[in-house]
């Protein structure tokens, strides 16, 4: 079965204005749309168009450039949607809460890690909280590069990208993906975060 | 010795509409511009303090290596262009590029090709390699062929931030409108 490029469970206007309506939409139907077709013809005739994503993305040296690419391009946007949400923001809570004091001191230490792996990460790619070895960790990949692919330098389950491509926010922001990455902390999904290091530790 | 800013042979708005002045305004003013402020704030106290530009691109790594490089590319795709330009290679120029390549539109299409495909932040490039061949290649991020010992003779700038606020995704578009641009008397002067 085909891949094919999941539905936002929320309107492109619903992130304003920390996310811009246009900037949402071409994202989603251009961007993440070029990488599902880009993927599925990668694939066609290979003898893998039935493998799941995550099997793919976890042995992706074995495969071509453009399964990587676009293989990472379909799995990273479609976590990035789903740790997005309307009137976001806030700080995690329960265990989420606990395991961010234990290994960063607090929130806001998590959040100065991200923006500034997002910030120093040259080029277009992504900035991670990840799940490694039970532990949270920060670290950054290029181009669609991500956490549980076999190349990556720190490996691990993502449990939060920050797309940190300009196509992500240069509509807004331009040059300052400062601003975009100061912005994102309105509209994150603590919940959504939550739910996934809950599988990733268990 | 501080790194410049060079100034343009023409008006932010000369290029419109393939170029607008806004991109200009960011791509020049902004990006270029803070490349420059950084590779003035991080070479002072290193060995590359007095060194050339072209030096310090063969030779540094990281954040040195990327300003450094990213302040040379843009200053070489800036001032490739003019505005009415466009056309074809004359001369010497042109006989090498269709023994090269086949032919001028031959060339144009292998080089619009490298330009879409490149994945990723980067630069396609033209150059002469030392056996006097023309070759067709990508770099990612700030890569600059000077460090293989090639010398450039044309580029076209793919990070994002060169044609998404006129072209968004449409790469394609922006590549498209590049070859009208082009001063071919300076990609001569190169060659």
């Amino acid at each position: 079965m085909a891949f094919e490029l999941p539905k936002l469970g929320y309107a492109y206007d619903s992130l304003v204005p920390h996310i811009d309506a246009q900037t949402m939409e071409i994202h989603h139907t251009k961007h993440h749309a070029a990488y599902v077709n880009n993927l599925n013809n990668a694939l066609q005739g290979t003898g893998n168009e039935n493998r799941k994503l995550e099997e793919i993305i976890t042995e992706i040296s074995k495969y071509p450039a453009a399964v990587r690419n676009n293989g990472g391009g379909h799995f990273n946007h479609s976590l990035f949607w789903e740790v997005m949400k309307p009137n976001g923001g806030g700080n995690p809570t329960g265990d989420l809460s606990d395991a961010v004091n234990k290994y960063f001191g607090s929130v806001d230490k998590l959040k100065e890690n991200l923006n500034n792996a997002g910030l120093t990460r040259f080029g277009s790619g992504w900035a991670w909280l990840v799940v490694k070895g039970g532990e949270l960790v920060v670290s950054s990949t290029p181009n669609q590069d991500n956490p549980l692919m076999d190349i990556a330098e720190v490996k691990g389950t993502p449990i939060l990208g920050i797309d940190v491509w300009e196509h992500a926010y240069y509509l807004k922001y331009q040059n300052r993906r400062n601003e975009y990455l100061a912005a994102f902390w309105n509209v994150i999904n603590w919940e959504e975060i939550s739910r996934r290091f809950k599988l990733a530790i268990h | 010795m501080s790194f410049e800013l060079p100034k343009l042979p023409y008006a932010l708005n000369a290029l419109e509409p393939i170029i607008s002045q806004k991109t200009f305004e960011f791509h020049y003013g902004k990006h270029h511009q803070t490349y420059v402020t950084n590779l003035n704030n991080l070479v002072p106290g290193t060995k590359f303090e007095n060194a050339t530009l072209e030096t310090i691109i063969k030779e540094a790594e990281g954040p040195v290596f990327n300003n450094a490089a990213q302040v040379w590319n843009h200053t070489f795709f800036f001032l490739t262009f003019a505005p009415n330009a466009g056309g074809e290679p004359t001369g010497a120029l042109a006989d090498a590029i269709s023994k090269n390549f086949g032919s001028f539109a031959e060339f144009k299409e292998k080089f619009a090709k490298a330009a879409v495909t490149l994945f990723g932040s980067g630069w396609a490039w033209l150059v002469k390699k030392p056996d006097g061949t023309l070759e067709i290649i990508q770099e990612s991020n700030a890569g600059n062929p000077i460090r293989k010992g090639f010398t450039p003779l044309l580029t076209c700038d793919v990070w994002e931030h060169a044609y998404y606020l006129d072209y968004q995704n449409k790469r394609p578009d922006f590549v498209e409108g590049f070859w009208k641009l082009i001063d071919w008397k300076v990609v001569a002067s190169r060659f």
